[in-house]
């Protein structure tokens, strides 16, 4: 045990003398918090649009006043040709172009029919649907109110509510996303780059041929990492809870519980990977090209799960933030407890039983 | 200018020579290219709803159909208790639950109107909204429907009616793969240049091997050249192969605008790049300190290069920081000229910023390195 | 022995911080000679070294190092001497010939001169048969012999070796003298550090550093006369005894 704690203790010097790694354990988290929590959104905001008002009217000036009362555009009043529109979308200047023809008011009153066109750069189909959509709701929005007047009949009122996040805060969604995201990520980086290292240097031959377990300084190098886990978890915890207003509606235990089932985890994936690759930079490009972005799309958080083609949608079933995500989300938001998690919990475990038993089967044949 | 070709010489061997990495640069961006544009989707679709209908008429059940003929709804559930269906949220099994009350279909003919009672899985804003919006949409269209059905048809529409034509250009067909592949592409190009430009000269550190440089008459440019050339040229393929290999044979993707114009700015952009990976490289003594700075700066160039979320949507501090990235400008840019066809002359202002981008990086990275401490 | 001074300091010094590295070393190296340069680990011998070499700016204190300015013509300095670190100085994943090309390519050598120095080079090693082979996968003394080689395949006029014998067996630290040997009789001065004390007896001068400080400076047998030692280890062990620092 004392051999064990002193592996412990010469692993956490190496790891806090290294201020430039330091920033990264902490200071990314803390930096992800910050974008995903102030800075990115999913909302559509400011987007620059073109209004071609050929009309100059009454009606169009009531469709342009409530165009700009919405947050979602940015307005811009120019009369446009088509290629001066289609350039103005290459330049990156505008998003949208909406044209009210001449007479707009006149067609309206007299033959109660008129047009409006909506022209929508596609490039990004995502921006221009909904785009597309906020104005097409603005414009029926007019029409309502021109349709007031006639009698309203068999209406049908819905009534909405928002469960779990009333006010549609960002943060809800993102948070619990980060969390996973920088656990799994700088967990099995930071691991497997530094076994690899002793690898690599020959200090690995040090501890091999020594009276220790190997297994267990593995193992202490691997404990620093999930104790500045935890304290990278608790920090997020405070951030998102104090600013953005994140509940925490579920048990607290359980969330270190499930935190650090994935934090053990993902260690055995860096275990794993250190096996498996001789150089620090073979270890890096795995951990960081080949996981980064995989782990980003298939937690969940940024794009749905559902959307994507069932095969994809099996790959997310092994990548491990995606199971933690839906745990933490249980946890924080819906104030869930463990009856809704245990199977969330179980796979990860398995995942994690799994993983290590691969390392210690590859970590014996080299020793044989 | 001989010492270079040497220089060129060596690094392009080691690199060769180093199978394993060099097929891992060139196999991990060409994978995630083919399967991440396939995962990226923010087009809101397969809503799963639970139904929760009290009525049980033929009013209720034709507005059930119209919510799933529309195509946007999954229909996961259909009970007559809204205790049980909130089950369904906690399960994550539904996204809304719409519940249609008893004498739904009565108490509107009589009465001229009713209430529907909907509730939204929030944890998702914007799933929230937009899901919540197209049901509305039904269910006004819905309202539209039943109100013709009872009133008299006048010979005119008796109400103003706004006829909305919308079009969209550049990608008629709305397919979000047109616009995810080349931002991913660019992703994936910039974090090979970046690590490996970065870590390979650390590696030199760490061995030792830069001493020996240091002590001989090599000049610092040179050096510095020798080190940058190599890997702008492997960005060059890489980004050649996802955009011919992976884009183009495997989502059919072409390029509207000039392949000049797009690789003229890669070249720059590239040099940019490289010229991060160097000064982190300089300021950096060992493998794991480089890889920690260039892990931490990558994450953030990625948010907030407009390539998940859009720029225009950040509060104003936040747009600052997207100016500053190198990353925005190439998606930006790979985005208009691959799309939309944007020639040079329609963005100047990228191009400036990516060449000043370029030297200001290579200039502080050759200062910084220094030969005699 | 030529009296042409290739190595000349005054006083130099450097210091990180308060503490002070090299203390004021004054000395003088001439032409041809094998100066040995030793001390305890930690006396202050590689960072003198790193200064002569051009790799590190000193804090005070004057040297010229072939007829050039230690603060102002560092470049000049290196294209006069030759190098071989402590930590290995070849590139492991480049064979024999490609470290020979590189490394003669980058001091200026023309194609034929590359090709001819590296025949004979590698006739004279016996490495015949390696010379494709990657440098990683030779045993350590074959290395060792190959970078100093190497260093001197542009005939620097001066050649700074810090421990370039560590771990090798004492049969090939012998070869390796031997070729140290040859360096110098065709006029190529050698500067090595090293703290084995019994290839001090191969130098024509030695210098002892303890605490930054040059504590003797003259032949092996002048100093053993002086000490009245019977080897330079004994040498060593007075002057050092007193020695606070120790290690690099």
């Amino acid at each position: 045990m004392n051999q064990f704690l002193t592996f412990v203790k010469k692993e956490f010097y190496h790891v806090f003398r290294d201020r430039k790694t330091l920033l990264l354990l902490f200071g990314m988290p803390i930096a992800q918090i910050i974008l995903f929590g102030f800075a990115l959104t999913n909302e559509i905001k400011n987007s620059n649009i073109v209004v071609c008002d050929y009309a100059k009217d009454a009606a169009s000036q009531r469709i342009i006043e409530k165009l700009e009362a919405s947050s979602s555009f940015d307005i811009e009043m120019t009369a446009m040709t088509p290629s001066q529109i289609e350039a103005a979308f290459q330049e990156g200047k505008a998003k949208l172009a909406i044209v009210i023809p001449a007479n707009f008011n006149n067609d309206l009153l007299h033959f109660n029919k008129a047009q409006i066109q909506i022209i929508a750069d596609a490039s990004d189909p995502n921006l221009a649907n909904t785009l597309t959509n906020y104005a097409s709701n603005i414009i029926r929005g007019y029409q309502q109110e021109l349709q007031q007047n006639a009698s309203l009949t068999f209406r049908i009122n819905s009534e909405v509510r928002m469960i779990y996040n009333p006010e549609l805060k960002g943060a809800t969604n993102f948070v619990p996303g980060v969390m996973a995201l920088v656990l799994l990520l700088v967990c099995v980086l930071m691991t497997s780059v530094s076994i690899v290292k002793e690898k690599e240097t020959g200090t690995m031959e040090v501890l091999l041929v020594s009276p220790f377990n190997p297994v267990l300084a593995i193992i202490a190098k691997t404990v620093p990492y999930f104790l500045l886990s935890i304290i990278n978890l608790t920090l997020i915890l405070i951030l998102s809870v104090s600013f953005m207003d994140m509940p925490l509606n579920g048990s607290i235990l359980l969330l270190y519980l499930a935190s650090s089932l994935l934090i053990i985890t993902a260690l055995s994936l860096g275990l794993l990977i250190s096996n498996s690759t001789s150089s620090q930079q073979e270890a890096m490009l795995i951990s960081l090209m080949g996981m980064l972005v995989p782990t980003m799309m298939f937690t969940g958080f940024l794009f749905p799960l559902e959307n994507m083609p069932w095969p994809l949608q099996a790959v997310a079933n092994i990548v491990p933030s995606k199971w933690y995500y839906i745990v933490v989300k249980g946890i924080m938001i819906k104030g869930l407890g463990f009856s809704a998690v245990w199977r969330e919990l179980l796979i990860l475990s398995g995942m994690t039983c799994v993983l290590l038993f691969i390392s210690f089967k590859k970590f014996k044949t080299r020793l044989a | 200018m001989r010492t270079l070709k040497y220089l060129l010489r060596k690094e392009f061997r080691q690199i060769f020579r180093n199978t394993t990495i060099l097929r891992m640069i060139i196999a991990m961006p060409i994978i995630q290219l083919l399967v991440m544009p396939l995962a990226a989707d923010f087009e809101i679709k397969n809503i799963n709803i639970a139904v929760v209908d009290q009525d049980k008429s033929s009013y209720s059940r034709h507005l059930i159909d119209k919510i799933i003929a529309s195509g946007y709804f999954k229909l996961t559930d259909y009970s007559d208790s809204y205790y049980n269906s909130f089950k369904q949220f906690e399960k994550d099994k539904a996204d809304l639950i719409i519940e249609i009350p008893t004498r739904f279909e009565a108490d509107l003919i009589r009465n001229n109107t009713n209430n529907l009672f909907v509730a939204v899985n929030a944890i998702n804003g914007t799933k929230a909204t937009v899901g919540s919006a197209y049901l509305n949409n039904i269910i006004s269209d819905y309202n539209g429907e039943v109100r013709l059905k009872w009133n008299t048809p006048a010979r005119f529409s008796a109400t103003p009616t706004i006829e909305i034509t919308s079009l969209n250009w550049f990608n008629p067909f709305l397919n979000y793969q047109f616009y995810m592949v080349p931002g991913i592409l660019v992703v994936l190009v910039t974090m090979v240049g970046a690590y490996m430009c970065a870590l390979n000269i650390v590696k030199e550190k760490e061995v030792g091997t830069i001493e020996q440089i240091n002590v001989t008459p090599v000049r610092k440019v040179y050096f510095i050249l020798g080190k940058l050339i190599p890997f702008w040229v492997i960005g060059m393929f890489v980004f050649s192969l996802g955009l011919f290999g992976v884009a183009r044979l495997v989502y059919q993707i072409v390029p509207l605008g000039s392949l000049f114009t797009l690789y003229l700015f890669l070249s720059i952009y590239l040099i940019a790049l490289l010229g991060i990976g160097l000064l982190i490289s300089t300021y950096s003594s060992n493998q794991q300190q480089a890889m920690s700075v260039a892990f931490f700066f990558m994450m953030i160039f990625m948010l907030m290069s407009g390539l998940f979320t859009s720029v225009d949507s950040m509060p104003q501090w936040a747009k600052w920081i997207a100016a500053c990235n190198p990353v925005t400008y190439f998606i930006d840019v790979v985005r208009l000229v691959i799309l939309k066809g944007s020639a040079v002359s329609q963005i100047k202002t990228q191009f400036l910023v990516i060449s000043g981008m370029a030297i200001f990086f290579n200039t502080w990275a050759i200062l910084n390195y220094r030969k005699t401490t | 022995m030529n009296t042409e001074i290739v190595i000349t300091t005054n006083k130099l010094t450097k210091k990180f911080g308060d503490f002070i590295a090299t203390n004021e070393i004054t000395f003088d190296v001439h032409k041809g000679e094998i100066f040995g340069f030793l001390g305890a680990n930690g006396a202050g011998k590689t960072t003198a070294m790193r200064m002569l070499c051009g790799l590190s700016t000193p804090t005070s204190g004057t040297a010229k190092i072939a007829g050039h300015d230690i603060y102002t013509d560092t470049e000049k300095i290196k294209s006069n001497i030759g190098y071989m670190s402590q930590k290995f100085s070849l590139y492991e994943d480049l064979t024999v010939l490609e470290n020979i090309e590189f490394f003669g390519g980058i001091y200026g050598l023309s194609d034929k001169e590359i090709r001819l120095k590296s025949e004979s080079l590698i006739e004279t090693l016996g490495m015949k048969s390696e010379s494709k082979k990657l440098v990683g996968s030779l045993p350590l003394g074959w290395k060792q012999k190959l970078a100093f080689s190497v260093a001197i395949l542009h005939q620097p006029s001066i050649v700074f070796l810090d421990e370039p014998t560590g771990g090798v067996d004492p049969v090939t630290r012998r070869q390796f003298w031997d070729l140290i040997y040859e360096a110098s009789d065709s006029g190529i001065t050698v500067f090595v550090t090293t703290h084995y004390m019994d290839e001090a007896e191969y130098c024509n001068r030695i210098s002892m550093m303890v605490d930054g400080l040059i504590k003797a400076l003259d032949t092996p047998a002048n100093l053993k006369n002086q000490f009245k030692a019977a080897s330079m280890d004994e040498v060593f062990f007075q002057l050092a005894r007193g020695a606070k620092r120790k290690a690099d």
